[in-house]
């Protein structure tokens, strides 16, 4: 049976008290708290176990390699991944979209190609593209969305061409907290085009719903730890196999190699030759007692439990005069996300204010600025849910606007 | 609840200088990059160009942006560029009757950088 309250147990900086008062977290967008057995997890490794992997053959160093490359496997069977050596550890999602644009697509692209990326994308699947197309003169499509914040599917036909070389979306957006269909997206584009490739940032959709790769039939998936329980600084890249033996690392070093000579140097096999240099080893296995968390609970019940947020969460911001939010209306196409705008107040004002009881959102434009412009507002206030958020947390967010509007009014 | 005291919100609901300014002969715009408010600085200097005889502003912004432009704009009607350019934070903290926190130092030094962009260009 899921309780939010029980999960909520699991995360000490839930039982944190600021000015005498409970917290509530209300930015596990921006990023997640995380759960004890995440922090152990870490720390056995200072502890216990403190050696670099792949090199000693001494039992702490084999233990390090051991408790790393689990982490691998954790993962791959939570994305549903044919096998281990399909995920490549980043530093986060963004260097996982910097990788396959600079060690696939640079060398890919021919006169004349263009990429699709669509108006919703975080800034780190919108700028790589972009700077890539400005030194290689490739053109950048976007597709558009609905004023519900839905991307509008009878654009697609129109924006895939033989001279697509990539799709670059996401499959739940950080800002309109849209849900977009990855699996009918990936049909209609290899039907388009059986050479596009297609890169899905799954950065806010791994950590709240199901995930299966191969159900989604995508080139890439990326997605980042942080967002998810796991330690910051660990991102990761899934790929096709025969996608990571055509890619040429772009980051040399050590760990990446097979054999250095004076002339010559062979790789290792993928995902080592992507991982140059020793990695942040207690970050990657941290992240899999994460996914081995999350793993245990049941990404089915998380969405059910956000879906029902969603709901909840709907009806009580209708109440509200004068407050909006942006994105679609259906809790079935939506996750946790709700960026605001409230007539009365600036969003940093509202957030300045819910901060005084210990109410914790974001404001701005979550690195979307081309989303807002494309609105036509400059920025929103945005509260965001997880795991351990309750119906409660939710009305201490209503209450909070409330009290805005009163100082405002 | 000291961030929010009436006299903010009196500014900020009833921003004077609010506007556009007739034969404004200087003026400058400044974002702030982390949430995109805008303000625009319009200025008309004295005959001999040493201070500051009118001035507006435009844009948009929190309450502590705007609070901040509207008082920023009142003291400096009369003031010199001499003096004008020694203006710091402190002194809009004591403006604004209350010490900020890193996040919203920006939002109230934005006014001020762009009247120091403005007559900065005819020192």
């Amino acid at each position: 049976m899921f309780d939010a309250k029980k999960i909520q147990k699991d995360f000490p900086q839930l039982t944190r008290k600021i000015n005498g008062e409970r917290i509530v977290y209300l930015d596990s967008t921006a990023t997640s708290l995380k759960p004890q057995s995440v922090i152990d997890k870490e720390n056995e490794y200072y502890t216990q176990y403190t050696a670099n992997v792949f090199r000693g053959i001494y039992t702490t160093s084999e233990e390090a390699t051991a408790a790393y490359e689990n982490a691998r496997a954790l993962t791959a069977s939570f994305i549903g991944a044919s096998t281990p050596d399909e995920i490549v550890f980043t530093r986060n999602a963004s260097e996982s979209i910097n990788l396959v644009a600079y060690s696939y697509m640079l060398n890919e692209f021919q006169s004349g190609d263009h990429v699709v990326t669509t108006i919703m994308e975080h800034h780190s699947n919108f700028v790589p593209w972009q700077q890539l197309g400005e030194k290689r003169g490739i053109a950048v499509d976007i597709w558009g969305v609905t004023p519900d914040g839905v991307l509008d599917m009878g654009q697609l036909e129109k924006l895939i061409t033989s001279k697509t070389k990539i799709l670059a979306v996401s499959a739940a957006s950080n800002v309109t907290g849209t849900i977009t269909p990855i699996t009918e997206i990936v049909r209609v584009v290899k039907r388009l085009n059986p050479h596009c490739l297609v890169l899905v940032d799954a950065a806010q959709a791994a950590p709240h719903m199901p995930v299966k790769v191969h159900e989604w039939n995508a080139d890439f998936v990326v997605f980042s730890s942080h967002k998810m329980l796991g330690p910051t600084g660990i991102g990761v890249l899934w790929a096709k196999r025969e996608h990571l033996e055509k890619m040429t690392p772009f980051n040399y070093g050590g760990d990446m190699i097979s054999e250095v000579h004076i002339d010559r140097t062979v790789f290792k096999a993928p995902p080592h030759k992507f991982e140059a240099g020793t990695p942040h080893i207690a970050g990657v296995i941290g992240f899999g007692a994460a996914v081995e968390y999350l793993s245990s609970i049941g990404m089915e019940n998380i969405r059910a439990h956000e879906r029902d947020l969603v709901s909840y969460a709907i009806k009580q911001i209708d109440r509200v005069e004068g407050m909006h939010f942006l994105g679609p209306k259906d809790p079935d196409i939506r996750g946790g996300v709700f960026a605001c705008t409230l007539k009365s107040a600036h969003p940093h004002d509202i957030a300045q204010l819910l901060n005084e009881s210990n109410v914790f959102i974001r404001a701005g434009n979550h690195c979307a600025m081309p989303l807002h412009e494309y609105f036509g507002i400059v920025s929103t206030a945005r509260a965001s849910f997880y795991v351990y958020t309750t119906r409660e947390d939710v009305d201490a967010f209503i209450e909070g606007i409330l009290r805005v509007q009163k100082t405002f009014s | 609840m000291d961030l929010y005291r009436e006299q903010i919100l009196d500014h900020y609901k009833h921003p004077r200088n609010f506007g556009h300014l007739e034969g404004a002969n200087i003026m400058s715009e400044e974002i702030n990059v982390s949430c995109g408010d805008k303000i625009a600085i319009e200025i008309l200097l004295s005959d001999d160009k040493k201070s500051i005889t009118d001035i507006r502003f435009s844009g948009e912004g929190c309450a502590i942006n705007q609070a901040s432009a509207s008082m920023l704009t009142e003291v400096v009607k009369g003031m010199t560029i001499v003096e004008v350019m020694k203006l710091d934070l402190p002194y809009i903290e004591k403006l604004l009757g209350t010490t900020l926190t890193p996040s919203r130092v920006k939002c109230a030094l934005l006014p001020l950088e762009a009247i120091h962009k403005a007559v900065s260009s005819v020192r």
